[in-house]
């Protein structure tokens, strides 16, 4: 089956392009892009007027199954995934049971399949039960299809694991996954120990929660070799250390959330447990330091660290409310909206961080439209508005701090293997 | 103001202040002669006492306010664990909503959980305290205690010594203070004082003594025995040394300068027996005056026009 995507400003950095392509599909995989191809009988999709990139790849999704179907299931989060424009999603191991076993991960990816909609590729736990004490079997989980390693709702708070997981990640070629947080020094905190902390009375998280493991890890990659990959960097100090480590020859990469790049710790403010999370909304000064670090390349990746709670958990007060919001579906509008229409970063820059280098950090086939690979595409609409309606969300989870919030950048069609998984917010 | 809650003094004007200040004021002649309490004021209102954190001196107080203006009382005497989470909270308010009491005064550990019921119930919220957050009652008691004492706020400088970071009652004075125009200081070990306080309208200060004698009140906090046990400070008895009100430091304080307390205070600890007992000490004061204040709260909140 062929299928002409016609008429689209094509924007790929993995080659490159810039400028009106139509791009012909062929048996799930691209097999051309050039000017005005020839319409052959085949299915023909009218880009004109959008934008057509490579399908979004996420580092860090909750998809919360098994254990936590009411806040959201594989299923579900794919179509989440896929009404947002992405077209690959990880599954982070923080479920009940934990993701720690191999057969944990095959049981994940056969959900996935059976879900359809778009790739999910499993992170297994670093250690059993995600406890930091033992290793978990990090060797037969990847090969059973894990693709990265974690204990993300927590950091390795001991350094001996962290240094022997790193060494297992460097043999197997996979990153190791850090959620960087010194619990002694986090404690029981609630938000960013700043102004709003102190105002509203809530015990505060400080900066140095973050960087403090972050400075450990970044020894201990370059100690091992291994490929540090930092989670939801929040603060400018952990931006300049993983800018300094990356100059040393640190082999490290991080990711920045939507939600750290647009909002600060004013959001919390009125107690909105929709804008609780770990780590922290920070400062301005941090939006602004961290916008840059994704510009200039410093943070090589966007991720949603997308966490689906249920309304009755997370409607309480602040204390009680469980950390976390969801992003698949505002991720790519957002930021779309408020940094490349405001000119902050390029829309190359932006497809880059979301697809292209998501993809390189992961290992997995996307990321690019060059003739050969899967037709993992988006065709983007950058004209129509839409006003974030929570409610309206695929996702069972609708904990977003952005509903309200008039964006554009609109994901109009997701493909997957040259299969239409969504289009006009409908999914398959 | 009927109808509305009183959940914090951040969000009080200077009018407002005012209002309630006077009020309070007039309150206090008749608090002491019960011949003269008005109580029919608040006749065939219910309001209902959720205390689900320690109080005597708070609640006894309220239930006294109450009462003296003639409203009826429901105290929810409860297990407080079993209904601690926001959820089974708010489930109990609306049950006590839905049987038609008036308002509802709650004390909770968890900093926003007034303003959490407020936003979701239809009958007034009043704060009696939330974990760290704020004390708005006591704020107003304290600022009665200063009024007659002083005949006015011009020019006072206030200040704040002891656990600011765990202070309710320290974040309420301090916000309301602000609106009034007083100077606010503040002071203790560093590990209790959060720099951000500057940044909410305080002046931190580390000299206690030149402090205190610059001072024309100065507000002790209570300091907790769990201080010590969570590392904030290394033990009571050098807290008392480096930073507790005895002697020495009364002799530093200006003649016309009062000594508060929220109480209960931990006479030895944040302060000597001679400094509780000092006679410009206006810790009784404050106590009596809480009645005052709470009649004003609940006048300004329930009275029919």
């Amino acid at each position: 089956m062929e299928q002409l995507i016609r008429g689209g400003t094509v924007l790929d950095p993995s080659q490159n392009i810039n400028g009106r392509f139509d791009i012909l599909v062929k048996n799930g995989q691209i097999a051309a892009i050039a000017e005005a191809i020839p319409e052959t009988g085949c299915l023909v999709l009218d880009a004109t007027d959008k934008i057509v990139i490579p399908g979004l790849i996420d580092l860090h999704t909750h998809l919360r199954e098994p254990g936590g179907e009411a806040k959201e299931t594989v299923e579900t989060g794919g179509r989440a995934a896929a009404a947002g424009g992405f077209t690959g999603i990880t599954a982070l191991p923080n479920t009940n049971p934990v993701l720690d076993d191999p057969r944990k991960i095959s049981e994940l990816l056969a959900l996935a399949a059976k879900a359809g909609h778009v790739r999910v590729w499993p992170v297994g736990a670093v250690t059993k039960g995600s406890a930091g004490r033992e290793l978990a079997e990090l060797a037969l989980m990847h090969r059973a299809g894990a693709r990265a390693f974690t204990d993300d709702g927590h950091g390795v708070a001991d350094a001996f694991v962290a240094r022997n997981a790193m060494l297992y990640c460097q043999a197997l070629g996979v990153p190791f996954f850090e959620h960087c947080e010194d619990e002694s020094l986090a404690g029981k905190g609630q938000l960013h120990e700043g102004v709003v902390a102190v105002k509203l009375g809530l015990p505060g998280i400080t900066k140095s929660a973050e960087t403090v493991m972050l400075a450990r890890d970044l020894i201990l990659a370059k100690e091992t070799g291994c490929r540090l990959h930092i989670m939801h960097l929040s603060c400018q100090e952990g931006a300049e250390m993983i800018c300094c480590a990356k100059a040393v020859g640190v082999s490290v990469t991080a990711e920045v959330t939507p939600h750290h790049l647009l909002l600060t710790e004013k959001a919390a403010d009125g107690y909105n447990t929709n804008a609780k999370m770990k780590p922290p909304l920070r400062t301005a000064e941090d939006t602004a330091a961290l916008c840059r670090a994704l510009a200039d390349g410093t943070i090589d990746a966007v991720a949603t660290d997308h966490a689906p709670h249920t309304e009755s958990e997370k409607v309480g007060d602040f204390s009680s409310a469980p950390f976390g919001i969801v992003g698949l579906e505002t991720a790519f509008p957002l930021l779309y909206t408020h940094l490349v229409l405001t000119g902050r970063l390029s829309l190359m820059q932006l497809v880059d961080r979301m697809s292209t280098r998501p993809a390189a950090i992961l290992g997995v086939p996307g990321g690019t439209l060059r003739p050969g690979a899967p037709a993992d595409l988006v065709i983007i609409d950058t004209t129509t508005e839409w006003v974030i309606d929570r409610t309206a969300f695929l996702s069972k989870g609708k904990n977003s701090p952005f509903h309200g919030w008039a964006v554009y950048g609109v994901p109009a069609l997701t493909m997957v293997d040259g299969r239409i998984v969504m289009k006009n917010n409908r999914t398959w | 103001m009927k109808g509305r809650s009183f959940l914090s003094t951040a969000n009080l004007s200077l009018a407002e202040l005012g209002e309630l200040l006077f009020l309070s004021q007039d309150y206090c002649g008749v608090n002491n002669n019960h011949k003269l309490l008005p109580r029919t004021l608040l006749r065939g209102k219910m309001i209902a006492l959720v205390f689900l954190e320690a109080s005597t001196r708070t609640k006894v107080s309220f239930e006294r306010a109450a009462r003296n203006l003639g409203a009826d009382i429901i105290d929810l005497q409860t297990g407080a664990s079993s209904i601690n989470k926001g959820e089974s909270v708010m489930e109990t308010a609306k049950t006590l909503q839905a049987m038609a009491i008036d308002a509802l005064i709650v004390r909770h550990a968890s900093s926003g959980m007034p303003s959490f019921l407020a936003d979701n119930l239809y009958i007034p919220v009043i704060n009696a305290g939330d974990g760290w957050h704020e004390h708005p009652t006591q704020a107003l008691l304290d600022l009665l205690t200063i009024f007659q004492e002083f005949g006015s706020f011009a020019g006072l400088n206030v200040l704040f010594l002891g656990d600011i970071r765990h202070s309710r009652v320290a974040r309420s004075n301090l916000f309301a203070m602000k609106t009034l125009g007083i100077s606010v200081r503040m002071s203790g070990p560093a590990t209790l004082v959060p720099p951000e306080m500057k940044a909410l309208g305080a002046e931190i200060v580390t000299d206690i003594d030149q402090a205190v004698a610059e001072a024309d009140v100065v507000y002790l906090l209570r300091i907790q025995w769990e201080r010590q046990q969570s590392g904030f400070v290394s033990s009571l008895s050098e807290y008392s040394k480096l930073y507790g009100m005895d002697e020495e430091r009364l002799a530093l304080m200006q003649s016309h300068a009062i000594l508060l307390h929220p109480g209960p205070a931990n006479v030895g600890v944040e302060l000597s027996a001679a400094a509780y007992a000092w006679p410009r000490s206006r810790i009784e004061a404050q106590v009596n005056n809480g009645v005052a204040a709470r009649m004003a709260v609940l006048h300004w909140l329930l009275a029919d026009d």
